[in-house]
């Protein structure tokens, strides 16, 4: 962003690239397919790099406030600096955060899900996926996320970009409103749970398991880690792969 | 003339008794802190009419809902029939409005009786959930005793309020039919109504004309008890939800679930903690009034809207069926979160009331009643906020009673603090350098 501006350049939108796809190593390669996938549609985007900071979703969520609106306004400083409208971001926890508890720090951007970029870019007809069909057949389920889902009532997104697949989508039991949660949220990522007789990974895995799919989908980079790590946990590793849906659709165009 | 002084006094003690307990809940709730929820009049009417008035969320289990929407009908159309027992009550007459009325009385006491039919059956149905099949979330652990209780005695109370109903209009029909009753006699042979026309012959046929003025006496006055003892058990009970459903959902959050609150007393901080022009020696601004605590530690931290939740909740517990931790065998439960609230609210109420407004009974909703275990194991996924068919807000109770914890007492489980640490030292919940943030560029 910083070379940009330097370069007299406005982008049309800021990628927030987030914590987990800038240093979990499997989190990166979902930032990379959202590159990918920018870069064939000739989307003029930014990254902050070094000057991202954690937006402070897991500090206010696990009760910390002053952490939190320390994080949010020194972003805000930043955002505002840059004069940033739109931002696009990976991660549900980013996106809710800046939509919606930004705006009352004095941060008003329209900040948009990585699965709402892909799907509009998808329907202007700026990307195709190519010939060959590379997920016939194979069944796939879409796991969503809280802060996306519930949280700011965005289902058909992700699922459009699916049907785009020629795969069979197959719904959970508890999905959209009635979806489980991957045990994630709410700073639970940073701790271990509380006692109890189950993780919440490994009872969100067996109801995707229900449906036999070949593919779980996710658009979260922790509900990705709760997947893959429940899918572990019942030695399902082998048949059934843990994809975010910007990988899936940047593999089909073939990126 | 003895009847009409009765009835007048039981009238007045009814409605009294009943007024004098709804307040003492007002005032507990108003308890609270102050949440603006005056905006959005038009949606927020909106709001009301579909969630309360049009049961919408419940209609996500279509078996309990058919069988509540019974229930629910039955009662608000029975009131109809309330207006005239009190007309008649009051005036001494019998069925006052039937000869005005006509067919229209006909057909609305008609109405009546087969929805009256409707919830006896749903009533039935019910407490076989609750104590044959044993659905899950009508036994859980927070709904021993007093709760389990509870749910039975209205129950059997509507039991009660529809057997006096048909007792009342069955031994009438049958008088009528016999030219002995105390409505005015008009040209034709029986009342009509769709049920008491078959069930009163068939079940007081036989009977001779006193015992069935007895009986339609018992069933009459029986009734207007009932629904008086009905009225005042509502604010002892969970049952209160069927009034308060409708402020409830009135006063909804009308943002997105995923959006919580901002602290505004912490934003003023850090506003003048990161403003460059401030003077660090400046004096303190005074305070407007008590400074209020971080977060919350006992009923009076809640907002009103809290409170007006937790008195709201008919503990159905479709929010702790669907919550992660719960379901997962934490410890957690929405439910029990909500009703641990409004207990809290009604000791500490009491004791205000008894000993004066600063009472402390040393006694805390933190600790004494929800404990450090039940919020830590809360995921934050509004599973429990969703499924609610009253749009009570078990999370943001949850969220309130965690940044008390956090930021009064800095009671953080371990790895918490590690990841706030982390945060604060190089703006990532985990160990990473700010300048490694690019690293993925360059990677394959």
């Amino acid at each position: 962003m910083a070379e940009m501006t330097a370069n007299g350049e406005v982008p049309e939108i800021l990628f927030w690239v987030g914590c987990s796809g800038s240093f979990d190593d499997r989190a990166k390669k979902i930032t990379k397919a959202i590159v990918k996938i920018l870069n064939k549609c000739d989307v003029k985007f930014a990254v902050l790099g070094a000057e991202e900071s954690c937006t402070g979703d897991p500090a206010k969520r696990a009760g910390n406030e002053f952490l939190y609106q320390m994080q949010a306004m020194q972003n805000i400083e930043v955002l505002n600096g840059y004069e940033i409208k739109k931002i696009v971001t990976g991660c549900p926890h980013c996106f809710n955060i800046m939509k919606n508890e930004y705006p009352e720090l004095g941060g008003n951007y329209e900040v948009i899900h990585h699965t709402q970029l892909i799907q509009s870019l998808i329907a202007d007809g700026k990307l195709q996926m190519k010939e060959g069909e590379t997920f016939k057949g194979k069944r796939i389920t879409f796991h969503d996320p809280c802060y996306l889902g519930r949280g700011n009532n965005v289902y058909e997104a992700p699922r459009e970009m699916l049907q785009k697949l020629d795969a069979e989508l197959v719904e959970m039991r508890k999905c959209k409103a009635k979806g489980t949660c991957c045990g994630a949220g709410g700073a639970q990522m940073f701790k271990e749970a509380e006692n109890g007789d189950k993780e919440v990974n490994v009872l969100r895995t067996e109801e995707a398991l229900e449906t036999k799919p070949n593919i779980i989908a996710t658009g979260c980079p922790f509900c990705n880690t709760m997947m893959t790590d429940g899918v572990k946990n019942k030695n399902e590793e082998e048949n059934v792969d843990v994809i975010d849906v910007a990988e899936l659709i940047a593999t089909a165009a073939d990126l | 003339m003895i009847s009409i002084i009765i009835f007048s006094i039981l009238l007045i003690i009814g409605f009294g008794y009943f007024a004098v307990n709804a307040n003492k809940i007002r005032t507990n709730i108003l308890m609270g802190r102050d949440v603006d929820r005056s905006d959005n009049k038009g949606e927020r009417f909106k709001v009301m009419s579909l969630i309360a008035l049009g049961q919408k969320k419940m209609f996500k289990r279509p078996i309990p809902a058919v069988l509540h929407l019974c229930l629910y009908v039955a009662f608000i159309i029975t009131q109809i029939e309330l207006i005239e027992i009190i007309a008649d009550g009051l005036s001494g007459e019998h069925r006052v409005f039937r000869s005005s009325l006509g067919a229209f009385y006909t057909f609305m006491i008609s109405f009546i009786e087969i929805l009256s039919v409707l919830a006896f059956v749903a009533t039935f149905i019910f407490l076989l959930r609750r104590n044959m099949i044993k659905v899950p979330r009508l036994n859980m652990k927070e709904m021993k005793g007093w709760p389990k209780l509870d749910g039975n005695m209205i129950l059997f109370m509507e039991l009660i309020l529809v057997t006096f109903i048909f007792m009342m209009n069955g031994a009438d029909e049958v008088l009528y039919n016999r030219g002995l009753s105390h409505a005015e006699q008009l040209n034709d042979e029986s009342f009509g109504f769709a049920v008491s026309q078959f069930v009163g012959p068939a079940l007081f046929g036989g009977m001779s004309e006193s015992s069935l003025h007895l009986i339609e006496r018992i069933g009459w006055w029986g009734h207007i008890v009932m629904v008086f003892t009905f009225l005042n058990y509502l604010p002892f009970s969970k049952h209160f939800h069927i009034i308060l459903a409708f402020p409830n959902t009135y006063f909804s959050n009308l943002n997105p679930q995923g959006q919580f609150t901002n602290m505004d007393a912490v934003m003023k901080e850090v506003k003048l903690m990161m403003d460059p022009d401030a003077d660090p020696y400046a004096e303190p601004e005074e305070p407007e009034g008590e400074p209020q605590r971080f977060g919350a530690k006992d009923v009076e931290d809640l907002t009103w809207k809290n409170l007006l939740d937790s008195y709201t909740c008919t503990e159905c517990g479709r929010c702790t069926s669907n919550c992660p931790a719960n379901r997962t065998g934490k410890l957690l439960s929405p439910r029990k979160i909500m009703m641990d609230t409004r207990d809290r609210l009604e000791e500490k109420g009491k004791g205000i009331r008894k000993n004066g407004k600063d009472y402390d009974d040393g006694k805390s909703l933190l600790n004494d009643y929800i404990t450090e275990e039940e919020l830590w194991a809360c995921t934050t996924c509004n599973a429990c906020v969703e499924a609610c068919p009253v749009n009570i807000d078990p999370l943001s109770i949850i969220m309130d009673m965690r940044r008390y914890l956090v930021m009064e007492e800095s009671k953080v489980p371990t790895e918490l603090a590690g990841m706030t640490s982390n945060i604060e030292n190089n703006g990532a919940p985990w160990q990473f350098s700010p300048d490694d943030r690019l690293n993925w560029k360059d990677e394959d």
